[in-house]
């Protein structure tokens, strides 16, 4: 199908486009890689009446060094992510992740901002972002203000953004120390929509037992879900299987995922499990 | 409500007045006539609809024509040079690696951004990289085979 009629509004500076939203709000709808808000416009399952794109909008874009992490500008297209070196060597969660993400015409297209402020739930980016505990400034004709990620993901799409505002950085603090990152997924076909995922991240400490640890999961919910109950189960064990295992099935446990023509709750809360105790495996550095 | 498309396709400028909610793969066909391009999911799932865009493939269904004013834009019409054929052409065609050719577009801008980036890729990497380009009547193999096949003959070197 083809999209809906919208006015379409094409700023030129942020000022612009921050004017346009505070004027338009929840009528508006943000175009920046387009990979997510264009099959619903070709879909039919948004109908914005204006639609504000931000590929004219000098200075969303860049990747730079921050306080020993990273931060990413909203605009900054998830292949200069994957390519980046410095994401590579500081954030290997990150650049775990984006294997998954698509394709690569998906990639070269397709934001690190617009994939956080979609928050699709079986997605990629913002679990990695509430994995790494990222920091999410938001601007608007108002001010500017940050929003930590475990604040920012509150429902299926839905964020802590306000109408009138628009995600322009997420800063991903860096990790101390010996750690290991690792992303696994499951899908119908490499790069489609995860039916579950587990991302995670070990730190060892100096006697070789677990110090930090994180693991998220996709696809299980409404939002990514940080396994926090699991992640304490980790922190000081040792790095072994029957850990990881027990962790898994914490993180596993109460989870009611939704089922759909793709694969059932009970389906997607066992493989969780799986790939949760896999990734964790796989991360110990 | 038109906004002005003005952009460079297959090296020729061109330009036209368009309902903001064209796409860029409807520009193409539509009001540029360039029907190489097909238009099959919509949603960026089966990759025929993929161009290049400043030498980045992308779905052009998922793109608005007005976000390429001011790109590049290659499509399958662009490869072929005075009536000769793209070594990738070519080698599809020696490997037998399309039938109805209705995914082929979409394989051929694929492999040549692959090609371009990796000039002699393993065959895990060709089959990684065409990993979003579906086809429903080869089975995949000869499409592979031709873009090993194109790698062998240097199809990644030269120009747009």
């Amino acid at each position: 199908m083809k999209p809906p009629v919208f006015e379409y509004h094409a700023p030129e500076s942020l000022e612009e486009a921050l004017a346009l939203r505070a004027e338009h709000g929840e009528d508006s709808a943000v175009l920046a890689g387009g990979q997510s808000l264009m099959p619903l416009l070709n879909l039919r399952m948004a109908f914005p009446g204006h639609l504000i794109d931000l590929g004219r909008v000098p200075g969303l874009a860049g990747i730079r060094e921050d306080d020993g992490g990273v931060a990413i500008g909203a605009m900054t297209r998830q292949r200069a992510v994957e390519r980046s070196e410095l994401v590579r060597s500081r954030l290997p969660l990150v650049s775990r992740a984006l294997a998954h993400v698509g394709h690569p015409a998906i990639r070269n297209r397709g934001t690190v901002g617009g994939s956080v402020a979609h928050a699709d739930p079986a997605a990629e980016l913002p679990a990695v972002a509430l994995a790494l505990d990222a920091t999410i400034v938001a601007r608007s004709a108002r001010g500017e203000r940050t929003i930590d990620a475990g604040d920012f993901f509150q429902g299926f799409l839905t964020t802590a953004l306000e109408p009138d505002e628009l995600l322009t950085e997420l800063r991903l603090p860096g990790l101390p120390g010996r750690f290991g990152a690792a992303f696994v997924e499951v899908a119908r076909r490499h790069g489609d929509f995860a039916l579950a995922g587990a991302g995670a991240v070990l730190a060892l400490a100096d006697d070789g037992s677990i110090g930090d640890a994180r693991l998220v999961l996709i696809g299980v919910g409404g939002t990514p879900l940080r396994a926090r109950e699991a992640e304490a189960i980790l922190r000081s064990a040792r790095p072994e299987q029957a850990v990881f295992a027990e962790a898994a099935e914490r993180a596993a446990a109460g989870l009611e995922p939704g089922s759909d023509a793709h694969a059932s709750g009970a389906y997607r809360r066992r493989v969780a499990a799986v790939l949760a105790r896999r990734a964790l495996a796989e991360a110990t550095p | 409500m038109s906004v002005e498309v003005r952009l460079t396709v297959n090296g020729a400028e061109r330009s036209a007045a368009v309902d903001p909610r064209r796409t860029l793969a409807d520009f193409l066909r539509e009001d540029l006539g360039l029907t190489g391009t097909h238009v099959s999911c919509e949603h960026g799932v089966c990759g025929s609809c993929t161009v290049l865009v400043d030498g980045a493939s992308a779905r052009s269904c998922l793109m608005l024509a007005a976000q390429a004013s001011g790109c590049e834009v290659t499509t399958i019409e662009g490869l072929a040079r005075n009536g000769a054929l793209h070594p990738l052409q070519e080698a599809f065609r020696d490997a037998h690696a399309f039938q109805c050719g209705f995914c082929t577009p979409g394989f051929a801008m694929t492999a040549l951004e692959l090609l371009r980036e990796v000039p002699r890729p393993s065959e895990a990497e060709v089959r990684e990289a065409i990993g979003g380009n579906l086809c429903r009547c080869t089975g995949y193999e000869s499409i592979v085979r031709g873009i090993l096949l194109a790698a062998e003959r240097g199809a990644g070197g030269g120009g747009s």
